[in-house]
């Protein structure tokens, strides 16, 4: 397995780089981790784990109103039916978008965000703006992307304080009878699953699909 | 405590910026960060919450000016010291001390390769078995406790002293304000409290918005202390 940093010297490396590579230096050196841990780590959030697997749910939850059912009762067991699940997400709570509620989730106080669904967050969910203003002005948050609801749909905001981890399960979008469960998680979006985002529209699919 | 980290309802932070097609890590030091402080928590040296505290202890204006990973860094060099682990010389020169102490910290476990992809399946669950009954249910009217601990805890400032409506109850879990320290994991009840935008937000707030906080019962009004 690759590292993901090569090994120039100190001096050609930023202020950070030195700091952290002689972090990981003394740390392997005593033996408190291993370096072929930490790139595996690294690995897995880069190309294993992400918002195609929250994807997965939300279609299955489409496609199977059973399934569905079990998924907003006792989020944990029925993504873990998917084979997904773990750490960043051993306590799942799924809300459901509705014509009369929207849902969006954020966490203030940190960065606390489904793994096991979503991957990493993006940087704007960790950084101090999205955390201030999304309890404060939902509805601000939601036009900085794009996302203009009418005024009778009520807004929930989930706010992570705990070890409950969230996602939104966006409502289906019209037109997509004729999609199967692989199709329509293509148009789950990662921002879609956080509430910032609406599922893309199937533009692939012709409008009106022969009976 | 009432640090940068407690950030709902702050204005002038400027707009949110969402970023297209962004990585999942912006440079290779922010990937090794993360890295190392997972493996470090796996260690057992020091808990999830002990980690929020530690971040949280960054002096506000450091924070508000520092990067995730920054903090972390920042963070998990502190904690490396506060448990003996690493020394901040030691830190900056990158090697062992050349007279290390004759009795170094052990940890209880390392993370390894192998080990990672079922550890990490199965989670680190929080949910503990209940101590005492719940003392509250849903659809009961609840008030937050007003406390400003000046050590860590999962209460947010904007809704301390606010009205609610328990929504959920989850069970019993670790407890914060006590884990963090290696006090204790204090399993508490967990509820969902659902707060209407104009209790948090006063008169101008969205009269059809409401915010909801996961909070322990610690923290509420009659609950257990």
């Amino acid at each position: 397995m690759a590292h993901h940093h090569d090994d120039h010297d100190h001096s050609e490396l930023s202020p950070v780089e030195a700091r952290v590579r002689a972090l990981e230096s003394i740390l392997v050196q005593k033996g408190y981790v291993e370096p072929a841990a930490l790139d595996a780590l690294v690995e897995r959030y880069e190309t294993q784990v992400g918002p195609h697997l929250g994807a997965q749910v939300v279609a299955r939850a489409w496609v199977d109103p059973a399934y569905r059912e079990r998924l907003l009762a006792d989020a944990t067991p029925a993504i873990a039916e998917l084979g997904i699940g773990g750490r960043g997400g051993e306590h799942m709570v799924v809300v459901e978008n509705t014509p009369e509620e929207h849902n969006l989730v954020v966490c203030t106080l940190c960065s606390c965000y489904p793994w096991p669904v979503l991957g990493l967050p993006p940087v704007w969910y960790k950084a101090p703006p999205y955390r201030a203003r999304a309890v404060i002005d939902p509805r601000g948050v939601l036009a900085a992307f794009g996302v203009r609801l009418p005024q009778a749909t009520r807004i929930t905001v989930w706010d992570s304080t705990a070890e409950l981890r969230y996602m939104v399960l966006p409502m289906r979008p019209a037109g997509t009878e004729a999609l199967d469960e692989r199709q329509l998680a293509a148009l789950v979006t990662r921002d879609a699953m956080i509430g910032t985002g609406l599922p893309g529209a199937p533009a692939s699919v012709p409008a009106s699909v022969p009976a | 405590m009432n640090g940068a980290q407690d950030l709902g309802g702050m204005h002038g932070l400027g707009p949110v910026m969402p970023e297209p097609d962004e990585p999942v890590f912006h440079a290779a030091w922010e990937s090794r960060v993360f890295a190392l402080a997972m493996a470090m928590g796996f260690t057992g040296a020091w808990t999830l919450d002990g980690s929020r505290a530690a971040r949280e202890a960054m002096p506000p204006a450091d924070y508000l000016r520092s990067s995730y990973y920054a903090i972390w860094l920042d963070a998990l060099e502190r904690q490396l010291a506060a448990h003996g682990l690493a020394r901040p010389d030691e830190i900056a020169r990158g090697v062992p001390d050349p007279d290390p102490d004759p009795d170094p910290a052990p940890v209880a476990r390392v993370l390894t390769a192998d080990i990672l992809e079922p550890r990490y399946r199965a989670g680190f669950p929080s949910d503990r078995p209940a101590p005492a009954p719940a003392r509250f249910a849903v659809g009961d009217a609840v008030t937050m406790r007003n406390i400003h601990p000046p050590t860590h805890t999962r209460l947010p400032r904007y809704v301390r002293a606010k009205r609610g409506t328990v929504l959920r109850v989850h069970g019993t879990f670790v407890l914060p304000d006590t884990n963090a320290y290696g006090e204790g994991e204090n399993p508490d009840w967990l509820y969902t409290v659902a707060f209407p935008s104009s209790e948090l937000w006063g008169e101008d707030a969205d009269p059809n918005g409401r915010v909801t906080v996961a909070v322990f019962e610690h923290y509420i009004a009659g609950g257990r202390t």
